[in-house]
């Protein structure tokens, strides 16, 4: 939730649950302003005022994040969680070496110190393929060439082997070639350390690529969560099944199928569906009040009453159509305490 | 068909860095640049950031000085006209550009903006311009009403179609859109391509498309040059140049898009860039040109 001047409180995520099993990787698809990087930082308790946590459970290996104090959240946050942003150059400090930074995370967290920790930081350079480690480490980010930067920062986030990692938009600020380099170099680590990754990104391409399973958020709610291939071969909701075919790749010379007008101002979104106004599936029920869950398989949830009239317990059923595998307890767990988890971050403003 | 545009050995160079002794040499930012684009054409020119791309465009409508070579459009040599000559055939040439945020003037209202060539160009009386600018925001698709508001009032695909309509207020015949919706959501891209293809088909006009997004060119392009440190390296039709490219770069490019069915192998084919050597182009098949050895 977050103030708006004399307008009260908007939510910019809404009601949003899901899971990240062990060694899963969770695709949360969006355009600008859905409330995926909103619902990110508020995993890690990063949401800046006015933005404050108005509800809901973030359950991390089975403890509840929104109940630690902070110097806990502190031990959270790059030992349990690491985090991999859009834009290195912005999250690694530019007036310290890469190496520096790593060994300061491996102190920091109590995991090794002075020469063990500057060569730890190396092992770690090496281990994310950049060339020369040991002369790179002594570099500063500024040296470092865009694809480089990005792998130290992966280098970073994995350094105190955390349970899970949140990837916000990893490979957007970058060229095709270099993306690909990157993809794949996640897949390896993920292999490696066995990781739990939260893959935050607007790019439908790499989600085909990475994800396990895909949440699809709009208007900061999630519209459609299943697995990747239910989400590519049956797309259910009218808002994924547009953004699928908005991807250019029909004939040459012909119009793309876009969705007409455009993403709802926070606070100013309709009583009913957030997308009904853009949906060409639109009836009556639409307008008056969102969706519910409905199941439409085991692990296939859909917001929209072309499915099914919204139910009250659409809470409960969104948590158990979201349980990992089983045998094993989920990595990360979000849940929304029916209705309540709103969240805020940074005011966005689009006038 | 004789060419609208027709550019030939273009060449732009920077000075190096360094200290009067220990100058580096100069970087060729766009090197020995070659290709023409037919009337009502749409001319891709894809690569990665730095390739030279933009600048190409940039030398195309002379906001940029080009170092050396030949730039024909409509007959006109660009390189050769004065000043006062240029401006007054930038009517013909105008430019879209990438980030609808920065290329509006935040100060001005918006029905002012898309005025505002109208006058550098001395067309028509007040009420004349004013009639034409209304009759541009209905062409773009945007509300005639909005005219009086300022570019903040606007989201990034309405600012595109505010460019737009700038661009085409002059009726040009060259349009360079120099990555006109990379700036843009996802589901607003599709919106503002199809304005772009409509506006071509209704009013003829020729594009140079500078993009990235290679899955779009593919689909807006008839023909697309790929482009490598300053060099181009394949022109072909576009059909032709996804199915069968010809150089090692091209190749690496392709490869490298994600694809969007999940589960697939991926096979990724590196571009050894130490192994780049700049070579002419040369025919490989009937309109298929590539910078290889044969």
């Amino acid at each position: 939730m977050f103030q708006l001047a004399g307008r009260g409180e908007a939510a910019a995520v809404d009601d949003v649950s899901f899971e990240v099993g062990h060694g899963e990787t969770l695709g949360l698809v969006g355009e600008s302003g859905s409330g995926k990087s909103v619902t990110a930082l508020s995993i890690i308790r990063l949401v800046l005022p006015p933005g404050r946590i108005t509800g809901g459970r973030v359950e991390l290996e089975g403890r509840n994040l929104l109940d630690l104090d902070e110097p806990a959240m502190r031990h959270i946050r790059g030992r349990r969680i690491g985090f991999i942003f859009q834009e290195p150059m912005v999250a690694l400090d530019p007036v310290y070496t890469i190496g520096f930074q790593i060994a300061e995370t491996l102190t920091v967290h109590d995991l090794a110190r002075g020469e063990a920790a500057k060569k730890r930081a190396v092992e770690l350079l090496d281990a994310v393929r950049i060339p020369d480690p040991s002369r790179r480490a002594r570099e500063y980010p500024h040296q470092l060439s865009g694809g480089l930067r990005q792998r130290a920062m992966i280098a970073l986030a994995l350094a105190a082997e955390p349970a899970l990692v949140i990837a916000d938009e990893p490979t957007t600020a970058l060229d095709v070639t270099v993306q690909a380099e990157v993809l794949d170099l996640l897949r390896e680590m993920r292999r490696t350390f066995h990781l739990s990754l939260l893959l935050i990104t607007h790019d439908l391409g790499v989600i085909a690529e990475m994800a396990d399973r895909v949440a699809v958020m709009y208007a900061g709610r999630i519209v459609e969560q299943a697995t990747v291939d239910r989400i590519f071969a049956s797309p259910s909701h009218p808002y994924t099944r547009g953004l699928l075919a908005s991807i250019p790749g029909g004939e040459p010379g012909s119009r793309l199928s876009a969705i007409p007008g455009t993403v709802p101002v926070l606070g100013q979104l309709p009583p009913g569906c957030a997308f009904a106004p853009r949906c060409p599936n639109r009836f009556e029920p639409c307008d008056k009040l969102p969706p519910g869950v409905t199941m439409i398989e085991a692990d296939h949830a859909v917001r929209c009453y072309l499915y099914g009239p919204a139910t009250d317990d659409t809470a409960e059923k969104d948590r158990d159509a979201t349980d990992g595998a089983p045998g094993l307890p989920p990595s990360l767990k979000a849940t929304a305490d029916h209705r309540s988890l709103g969240e805020g971050g940074q005011v966005r403003r689009r006038a | 068909m004789t060419p609208l545009v027709d550019v030939r050995n273009l060449v732009k160079e920077y000075p190096g860095r360094g200290g009067l002794f220990q100058r580096t040499p100069p970087v060729r930012a766009v090197d020995d640049v070659s290709f023409s684009i037919a009337p009502g054409e749409t001319f891709g020119l894809v690569g990665e950031s730095g390739c030279g791309k933009t600048t190409t465009g940039r030398c195309l409508l002379r906001l940029i000085e080009p170092t050396s070579g030949e730039i024909r459009v409509k007959d006109m040599d660009v390189r050769a006209l004065s000043s006062s000559a240029l401006r007054r055939a930038r009517r013909h040439f105008q430019i879209v550009f990438q980030d609808p945020y920065s290329s509006l003037n935040p100060r001005m209202r918006v029905g002012d903006i898309v005025e505002e060539p109208l006058i550098i160009h001395k067309l028509g009386s007040r009420e004349e311009r004013r009639a034409r600018v209304q009759q541009l925001f209905e062409l773009v698709g945007l509300d005639p009403s909005a005219m009086a508001k300022y570019p903040h009032e606007f989201s990034g695909g309405q600012r595109q179609r505010i460019g737009l309509a700038r661009a085409l207020a002059l009726e040009p015949s060259l349009v360079v859109a120099d990555e006109p919706v990379s700036a843009l959501d996802v589901s607003v891209q599709a919106q503002v391509v199809n304005l772009l293809l409509d506006m071509q088909k209704r009013l003829g006009l020729t594009y140079l498309f500078i993009a990235h997004d290679l899955r779009l060119v593919r689909q807006v392009c008839n023909r697309v040059a790929v482009m490598y440190r300053g060099r181009l390296v394949e022109v072909a039709p576009a059909e032709r140049v996804f199915a069968a490219p010809a150089h090692p770069y091209t190749v690496a490019l392709l490869s490298a898009i994600p694809k969007l069915q999940p589960g697939q192998k991926l096979e990724r084919i590196p571009f050894d860039a130490a192994s780049f050597r700049p070579l002419p182009l040369r025919e490989v098949e009937s309109g298929h040109w590539a910078a290889v050895q044969i």
